[in-house]
């Protein structure tokens, strides 16, 4: 038995006096209540944008890529800006779930699982991009190494495009085991507590027999510390290999080794943004306040700041280098970013990304809650920019003038970018109507630590002196 | 299946918890097993178990993906279908390194989820038998098995002793089996 104390320099991660019972009643609520109005609505309508986005690839594969905007100078154009976007956006989800875990940042406790399940429907919803870009893609088996009778030809293993497939859904299978191994004990919890024989029977088959053996929370616990350590440089590879994508070829703009560390730190930063906007929501209409505190609301717009800054300050190299390199293509290509005909897109990321995250270095725009919404939409709006910016503002104009172009989209396109948003959404409705969204034996186990009523508790630990303490301490192990 | 007689002890606090699973041990009395709603620190040493070695059985995955891309790649470039590709060797080791390090991801995390739920018995269809439905809730349920040399008074005002909110005396399956979760089973009568 230790002693549960922790600084009162902390801030509590549980706010309000509460029991392991309330916990569980205020977490499984949503599950076992029916979904308000503002549930449907916003389910209805991504299950509309996501038939729209079916539609719109329907209609590309049927007839063809040419329905889309790219060409032969621009050969990607928002489909892959939306790719990355997206896997970018995953890139929270493995960060607050992993690399927090090992950093033992109490924190993530709260908001973990919301932003896992967000790390999942993002890279579903960017893996369609590259798997509709290849145009036949009912030849997209093709990119799996298997002996086929072609040879067997095998694909380029020594190309970062392949390298993404591995990673790409290396990191999905990943991160939804991750998922799912955190959800069994918590399925458990609902199944226990169901008054319905549907429920029961759902979430008895979803919790895979779970009791809580002491055994299988020692193994649990080995199997979550693994695992957050193979997904933390896991995340980090993801988006490093993305970033090889551009980084391992020759076009001015692409063509630098900053890419790695930059696109990690972009996706970090983006990827919290969408976290604050779906929990800023989330912990609203679900009633989660006491679980989603200011305080972490706070701790990842200080996250935000930091990455934000990274991004700044790998643009601002990019253009150093630009310079200092004395190449004139790539010279051209940045005055061209800075100034050319996409000079919109430039600023636009400028600003959203370096600029005004800036106004995170105040405590007080830091802990306000509709200020950091609006703030989360700026970044991803920015972020979106950022690699509209690196893919198509160096592919429009290449080496040969004949060949330049303005790129814009069509509605296929357009269409299939709202798709994605529809899958998202979709997902995410049916997570926060079904899923236990905060991690509940997580927060239990917490709760002693750092809830507020228990750290108010401590108070009279904290008044005593060192000796006093360790003496009484000392006689309390004697008996 | 082995149908067995358990004297099942509740605690509401993990801090009542620890001296009973001490005194309980120190008595000689058989514990079959605790179950707690979230893990808790030092419950495994305080009930004598063994630690895990599935982080092991973790690396042995690891290294059999490494293993796996490395020889399967060098392979295809080498001997099977050796092409050239912007001028690099055929074994070029550093373009295989992300393809080998996702792979020896992937077969770790597989494989050690596979495991842990091989090693608990866990599976989509399970069902095991639950001492008390507030166990994966509030309550922290400690099951003592009653066997000839014991009696069932004399257990159950032991483990009143120890601070248990609640008792109860239950037959129980140890093993796994088959079955639905939202029908109830009448497998205890026939143990008894």
């Amino acid at each position: 038995m230790h002693l549960k104390y922790e600084s009162f320099v902390r801030e509590p991660l549980v706010d309000g006096d509460k029991t392991y019972h309330q916990v569980t009643e205020d977490i499984v609520r949503p599950i076992e209540q029916k979904p308000g109005r503002m549930w449907y609505v916003g389910f209805y309508f991504s299950v509309l944008l996501l038939l729209f986005g079916v539609f719109s690839v329907t209609w590309a594969v049927y007839w063809g890529l040419g329905t889309w905007g790219v060409n032969r100078t621009v050969g990607w154009g928002w489909d892959i800006t939306n790719f990355v976007w997206w896997v970018g956006i995953g890139h929270a989800g493995t960060l607050i779930s992993a690399i927090l875990l090992l950093f033992r940042q109490g924190w993530r406790t709260g908001v973990n699982r919301a932003a896992e399940a967000m790390t999942i429907f993002a890279v579903m919803c960017a893996g369609q991009f590259p798997i509709f870009h290849m145009g036949r893609v009912w030849d997209g088996f093709f990119v799996l190494p298997y002996p086929n009778s072609r040879g067997p030809l095998w694909p380029n293993f020594d190309s970062p495009l392949l390298w993404d497939v591995f990673a790409i859904s290396t990191y999905f299978t990943v991160s939804l085991l991750f998922w799912y191994s955190g959800l069994i004990p918590d399925f458990a919890t609902v199944r226990d507590r169901a008054k319905t024989k549907f429920r029961k029977l759902m979430y008895g088959f979803a919790s895979f027999g779970w009791t809580g053996s002491a055994k299988s929370w020692q193994r649990h616990e080995a199997l979550s510390l693994v695992l957050a350590g193979l997904a933390t440089p896991l995340v980090l590879s993801v988006h490093t290999i993305v970033s090889f994508d551009f980084a391992t070829s020759v076009i001015p703009g692409w063509h630098t080794t900053i890419f790695p560390p930059y696109f990690v730190a972009g996706a970090i930063f983006s990827g919290f943004a969408m976290v604050q906007t779906l929990l800023i929501v989330c912990r609203r209409i679900m009633g989660l306040e006491e679980y989603i505190t200011v305080g972490h609301l706070e701790a990842m717009n200080k996250v935000i700041v930091l990455t934000g800054s990274i991004v700044g300050v790998a643009y601002l190299t990019e253009l150093f280098m630009a310079w200092y390199s004395q190449v004139v293509y790539e010279q051209a290509a940045f005055q061209w970013r800075i100034a050319g005909p996409y000079w919109w897109s430039y600023w636009a990321m400028m600003t959203c990304n370096v600029v005004s995250p800036q106004l995170f270095w105040f405590k007080k725009l830091r802990r306000n809650i509709p200020f950091t919404f609006i703030m989360s939409i700026v970044v991803n709006i920015g972020m979106w920019f950022e690699r509209f910016v690196i893919i198509v503002t160096s592919l429009y104009r290449d080496y040969l003038p004949g060949s330049w172009t303005y790129y814009s989209p069509t509605w296929p396109e357009i269409g299939f970018y709202l798709g994605t948003f529809g899958l998202f959404f979709t997902c995410f409705f049916l997570f926060a109507k079904y899923f236990p969204v905060i991690a509940i034996a997580e927060i239990k186990f917490v709760l002693k630590t750092s809830g507020e009523s228990y750290k108010n508790k401590m108070d009279k630990i904290d008044a005593k002196s060192t000796e006093e303490f360790i003496q009484e301490q000392a006689e309390s192990h004697h008996h | 299946m082995a149908i067995k007689k358990f004297a099942v002890a509740c605690y509401d606090d993990e801090e009542v918890l620890f001296p009973a699973v001490k005194k309980v041990r120190h008595s000689g009395y058989k514990m079959h097993d605790v179950y707690t709603p979230f893990p808790v620190h030092g419950l495994d040493q305080a009930m004598g178990l063994k630690e895990t070695d599935l982080h092991v059985a973790g690396f042995i995955y690891g290294i059999a993906g490494t293993a796996t891309a490395l020889g399967f790649m060098g392979w295809i470039f080498t001997s099977d279908w050796p092409m050239v590709f912007g001028g690099k060797p055929h074994f070029a080791l550093p373009a295989f390194i992300p393809i080998t390090f996702e792979l020896t991801v992937l077969f770790s995390a597989v494989g050690m989820v596979l495991t842990f739920c091989y090693l608990n018995q866990i599976m989509p269809g399970v069902k095991k038998h639950l001492f008390h439905p507030r166990q994966t809730d509030d309550l922290f349920v400690m099951a003592v098995e009653l066997n000839d040399q014991v009696t069932e008074q004399e257990v159950i005002e032991f483990l009143k002793t120890t601070g248990a909110v609640e008792t109860s005396v239950q037959n129980a399956e140890t093993e796994w089996w088959y079955g639905r979760w939202d029908k109830e089973e009448d497998y205890q009568l026939a143990g008894s």
